[in-house]
């Protein structure tokens, strides 16, 4: 026999395992691994000391950077085990599988479960519920290497009989699994190794003759391919990759691997210290007793193992005393896990740098150290496109340019700081695993980020910076994680802070012409919410977090302009009105809502007179009262400058005030007013003094005619946004 | 037995427990009546030696599996849940499957003493004799030790915690000292202890830690569709109206289903076209209150409307049920009548008898 089959279950620990010991026993002198050739020069960067598992081999087509495919890799992979066996004993070590060239131009189909995982399929139907458990059971606890093996192919046998594979293509990867195999006798080996799926070993024992096979792979459709070693992470092992189904529980294999004794136990010992890192209840006791009711679960169930079904089981009830949420710590942690590979820095370019390259090419947007300013006009294609690339680069993590403040410039306008550092490199590697263009790549981080956001006001900005780069898919995909949180989000403050970023939307979006109707629902949504939660958000409040609400309301009450829905702002002023009534709030957001009430001539001059005296009446908290005349006022004195009538209601109002009062509230009123410039100080006094008979200035009748012009003007102006 | 109001399970399902002890040839653990396997099948229903095994808890396998497993570990089992999700039901199929006796069971109240859970005396006897053990009174759980039987203790949570420490030595030691005596009772083989609580109410005696370790805990979900609930609150009406003298509940479906849905959405937090999320409010929401809800609404029509159900008169019930907390449950819930409520189609009138309140 010149080759030796060895299918193995793909991410499999104990297939692994079994796979080191049977390699050692027959000392092959060249492996032929399941995996595109195209990936043969890349097999030497496997040993390097730079290279840590997960990580995965990528192959894409340089022209067609949205077409691409993955081969994951873990340190439990059998697959992998073999690689370094070989890098180990300096032996030949090849990929075997049909060329990536050809199975990237072919439509993928879903393979059945069997055929997918014939050893999770057998294992099923012995009534394990964890395959990796079935092999402990079967397979591992018999210590065997190679015979294991051998029985594995007659179980294929039997299984590709029962459900046989009619998919073409599967047929092309074992012709070419075979060519491989015939190609490397002819050079000269004597004593191989084979390494694939399960599924395929009983298909390769035998070559036979090899003109079949010929023509089965002549004139397959190819493209050009090129490949590279990518970072990969347990979290997207869990996913379907590029074998096909991925594994649900990475983390807990690595252990597996790591230990055959007494997994159970160890497992859960782990998860006590995890819970007991948490600050939770978790006894070596407890560990005994799930162990015991892992165990006893498992005779239930007819299986001879307590698998990870089990295991879970067994941790929620006696570890998380029935609970979920500890339970999601131990499932995070120890099922799926955290584990981020590394490749090592000669790893070819990840098809995402060379996107990157040819936008800065194309776009003439040179990477330089030097730190440049740039401003954009976004109304030529050119700087649209680039002002796209750097807020896409943004939201992948790779801050090459940095908005800067472009005041006066209007809305068509976006300056930049550029600063290329070498890093960025590094991070766009990183940044390689979310996708193969930057488009892409940045969409799927923003909806991941989405995911994992648990603040409305972050998210909005999240929002903001996925309609910036123009992610359509994505912005759909946070607009609806934004509006599920703020259905939950406690925290009025929070939700309130969300509105602005989210009416900048509205107000600016249609300048790079992106759909932004989904965003008005949801911000209806938010003010809504706010509206509700606003009069009980401040009660009992010190002035420092009535300040900061006050702001915010103010940043609420700007967006409704733009919403233009009677209904909410009827909710709205209505939840004012409650604030402006409420003695229990900071002063700042009750003098805030009553100024904005009486703005929008929902409170006369006589109701705002009359909560002003209830305000600085000496039955109030003197402190209370001046914050509340700073919130009526507001940061800017000009406004009390230029309205007229405004101030009459607090000249009107001091004028009121009794000899005795009017020392109480001296003080008050001149701390409140200590906050304002001093030049605008000055004008509001020269203002006072001119005094009522000055007061509203003799206005010229207008000539229509000669001001016409001036007035399409600013129409104009005032319509084109 | 006919003349019973309410027979115990064991008596009620002899012959099915009698026809799954036939067929059983599994491994019981000692003392107990049937194998693990057998038990699972009892409560979940199939079939056994000819006899149609009923279902006696519909809901998933899993919970059930757990739970005999962990009777046949000697760790005591928890029940968890909010009222109605059949803790107490489960409990006594529990002991009558295994035991083949449901009554030794304490039921736990703010006023349950240590002796229900230990032993008391015959004081008369006390007096005449002296500390004897004939003078003894053995409480449930002390009989269900001697006997390898399972003992029940209903509402742990609502003992006081000082009570509740008299089962932690029970437990562990599976031991009960009888410091008159100088003496002991050692619990015998198949001796254990189920125990229900609910885990949402307010005003109960959370467990202490020593006592949360000795059980292995149970969450019984709430039932996982509408439908299935909406039934279950409608049979549970009908014979509640019986006694009330109140028109049968099946007149009144639409309005039972709309505060079914009500509480549904509010209790898992979002619509049931889960569209849009919710905030829950910190009351319960059970199948059991919103029978009373409606109990409530079917008293007020025929008494004081016009014997049809209208959706003002579950108003009132429904805002009491909803807002518990007169600030965060109210926030909670004027936020769902307007963005729910007042959009849906039909529903005007329930959001404007509502809003009047």
């Amino acid at each position: 026999m010149t080759h030796t089959v060895f299918g193995i279950r793909h991410h499999g620990p104990g297939s692994a395992r079994t796979l080191e010991r049977a390699l050692h026993q027959l000392e092959p002198d060249t492996i032929l691994i399941e995996g595109p050739p195209e990936a043969d020069a890349l097999l030497t960067l496997a040993s390097d000391t730079d290279m840590a598992p997960p990580v995965a081999l990528l192959a894409y087509v340089p022209d067609r950077p949205g077409t691409a495919a993955f081969w994951p890799f873990a340190r439990f992979s059998p697959e992998w085990r073999a690689i370094l066996y070989a890098r180990e004993r300096d032996i030949p070590v090849r990929f075997n599988d049909l060329p990536a060239a050809n199975s990237l131009v072919q439509e993928r189909r879903r393979r059945g479960k069997v055929q997918d995982d014939p050893l999770g399929a057998l294992a099923e139907i012995a009534g394990h519920g964890d395959a990796e458990r079935w092999w402990d059971d079967v397979v591992e606890s018999q210590r065997e290497g190679l015979g294991a093996f051998e029985a594995l192919i007659e179980a294929m046998e039997a299984l590709r009989e029962a459900f046989p594979d009619e998919d073409p293509r599967e047929e092309q990867r074992e012709a070419s699994m075979r060519q491989q195999i015939r190609k490397a006798i002819k050079d000269g080996a004597s004593n191989i190794a084979v390494v694939c799926g399960a599924w395929h070993a009983p298909a390769l024992t035998q070559l036979g003759p090899a003109a079949p096979d010929a023509r089965t792979l002549k004139g397959l459709p190819k493209v050009k391919v090129a490949m590279t070693w990518v970072p990969w992470t347990y979290g997207l092992l869990a996913r379907e990759s590029g074998y096909g189904a991925g594994v649900d529980s990475p983390a807990w294999y690595d252990q597996l691997f790591d230990t055959d004794d007494e997994p159970v136990p160890r497992w859960l010992a782990r998860a006590a210290r995890l819970l007991r890192a948490e600050g939770l209840d978790a006894s070596a006791a407890q560990v005994v007793d799930a162990t015991r009711l892992a165990t006893a679960l498992a005779g239930i169930r007819n299986r001879p193992l307590a698998g990870l079904d089990e295991l879970l089981d067994a941790t929620r009830s006696v570890l998380c005393f029935g609970s979920e949420l500890p339970l999601k710590i131990v499932r995070e942690e120890l099922v799926v896990g955290h584990r981020l590979g590394e490749v090592p820095e000669d790893t070819p370019m990840v098809p995402l740098q060379q996107d990157v390259s040819r936008l800065q090419r194309r776009l003439r947007l040179k990477p330089d150290a030097q730190p440049k300013e740039i401003t954009l006009d976004l109304r030529k294609e050119n700087d649209r496109e680039r002002s796209r690339l750097l807020h896409r680069l943004n939201v992948l993590d790779v801050h090459w340019g940095e908005p800067t403040e472009a005041r006066g410039l209007g809305t068509f306008k976006e300056a930049w700081h550029l600063e290329w550092q070498p890093s960025l490199a590094v991070d766009l590697i990183h940044a390689g695993r979310w996708g193969t263009t930057v488009e892409d790549a940045a969409g799927a981080r923003a909806r991941a980020a989405a995911k994992d956001q648990d603040s409305v006001a972050a998210l909005a900005t999240l929002a903001d910076a996925v309609l910036l780069a123009d992610l359509p898919a994505a912005l759909a995909a946070v607009l609806q994680a934004l509006a599920d949180l703020a259905a939950l989000d406690r925290d009025t403050a929070d939700l309130m802070a969300a509105v602005p970023p989210l009416a900048g939307i509205l107000r600016y979006g249609d300048v790079r012409g992106s759909d932004t109707s989904a965003v008005a629902g949801v911000l209806r949504g938010i003010v809504l919410r706010s509206a509700v939660g606003l009069p009980g958000a401040g009660v009992g409040g010190d002035e420092q977090t009535g300040t900061k609400l006050a702001e915010l309301v103010d940043g609420v009450n700007s967006a409704l302009a733009i919403l233009e829905d009677p209904d909410l702002t009827r909710a709205w002023r209505e939840s004012l009105r409650r604030v402006s009534a409420g003695d229990r709030l900071p002063g700042t957001l009750a003098g805030r809502a009553t100024r904005l009430l009486h703005d929008t001539g929902e409170l006369t001059s006589t109701d705002v007179a009359n909560a002003m005296a209830r305000a600085l009446s000496p039955g109030e908290e003197p402190e209370r009262g001046a914050s509340w005349i700073e919130g009526f006022i507001g940061t800017s004195g000009l406004v009390l400058v230029h309205d007229p009538e405004l101030l009459k209601v607090l000249d009107d109002w001091i004028d009121a005030v009794g000899p005795d009062a009017f020392t109480n509230v001296l003080p008050l009123l001149r701390r409140a007013f200590s906050v304002l410039p001093a030049g605008e100080r000055r004008r509001l006094g020269e203002r006072l003094k001119r005094g009522a008979q000055a007061a509203p200035e003799e206005q010229a009748p207008i000539d229509l005619d000669r001001a016409r012009p001036a007035l399409e003007t600013v129409a104009r102006l005032l319509t084109c946004q | 037995m006919t003349e019973l109001l309410r027979p115990h399970a064991e008596q009620l399902f002899a012959d099915e427990l009698a026809a799954l002890e036939r067929v059983d040839d599994r491994p019981r653990p000692p003392q107990w009546r049937l194998s693990p396997w057998a038990v699972t099948t009892y409560v979940l229903g199939g079939e056994a030696d000819g006899v149609t095994i009923t279902p006696k808890y519909v809901g998933r396998r899993r919970l059930i599996e757990l739970a005999v497993a962990t009777l046949a570990t000697d760790r005591a089992l928890l029940l968890l849940g909010v009222p109605g999700t059949a803790k107490t039901w489960l409990s006594e199929h529990l002991a009558a499957a295994i035991s083949g006796d449901s009554t030794l069971i304490v039921q736990g109240t703010a006023g349950t003493p240590e002796e229900s859970l230990r032993y008391g005396w015959n004081y008369a006897r006390l007096l005449a004799e002296g500390p004897t053990r004939d003078a003894l009174v053995p409480g449930p759980v002390f009989r269900a030790m001697e006997g390898g039987k399972l003992a029940r203790v209903e509402e742990l949570t609502r003992i006081p915690s000082d009570v509740q420490d008299a089962l932690i030595t029970i437990l562990s030691e599976k031991a009960l000292p009888i410091p008159e005596l100088d003496d002991e009772v050692q619990a015998v083989q198949g001796f254990n202890v189920i125990a229900t609580a609910n885990d949402r109410d307010r005003g109960v005696n959370e467990l202490s830690s020593a006592m949360r370790r000795r059980f292995n805990t149970v969450v019984l979900p709430l039932p996982d569709s509408a439908d299935e609930e909406v039934e279950i609150v409608r049979l549970r009406l009908d014979s509640i109206g019986q006694t009330l003298e109140l028109p049968p509940a099946t007149s009144a479906l639409e309005e039972i289903r709309r505060v079914v849905t009500i509480f549904r959405e509010l209790r898992s937090g979002v619509t049931e076209d889960g569209r849009t999320k919710l905030k829950s409010p910190s009351g319960t929401l059970s199948t059991a209150e919103a029978i009373s809800v409606v109990t409530n609404g079917l008293a007020l029509a025929t008494h004081f409307g016009d014997g049809e159900l209208s959706p003002e008169d579950v108003a009132g019930g429904l805002t009491g049920a909803v807002v518990q907390d007169p600030v965060a449950d109210r926030v909670v819930w004027q936020e769902y009548l307007e963005a729910v409520v007042r959009e849906r189609d039909g529903w005007g009138a329930l959001y404007r008898a509502c809003r009047a309140l």
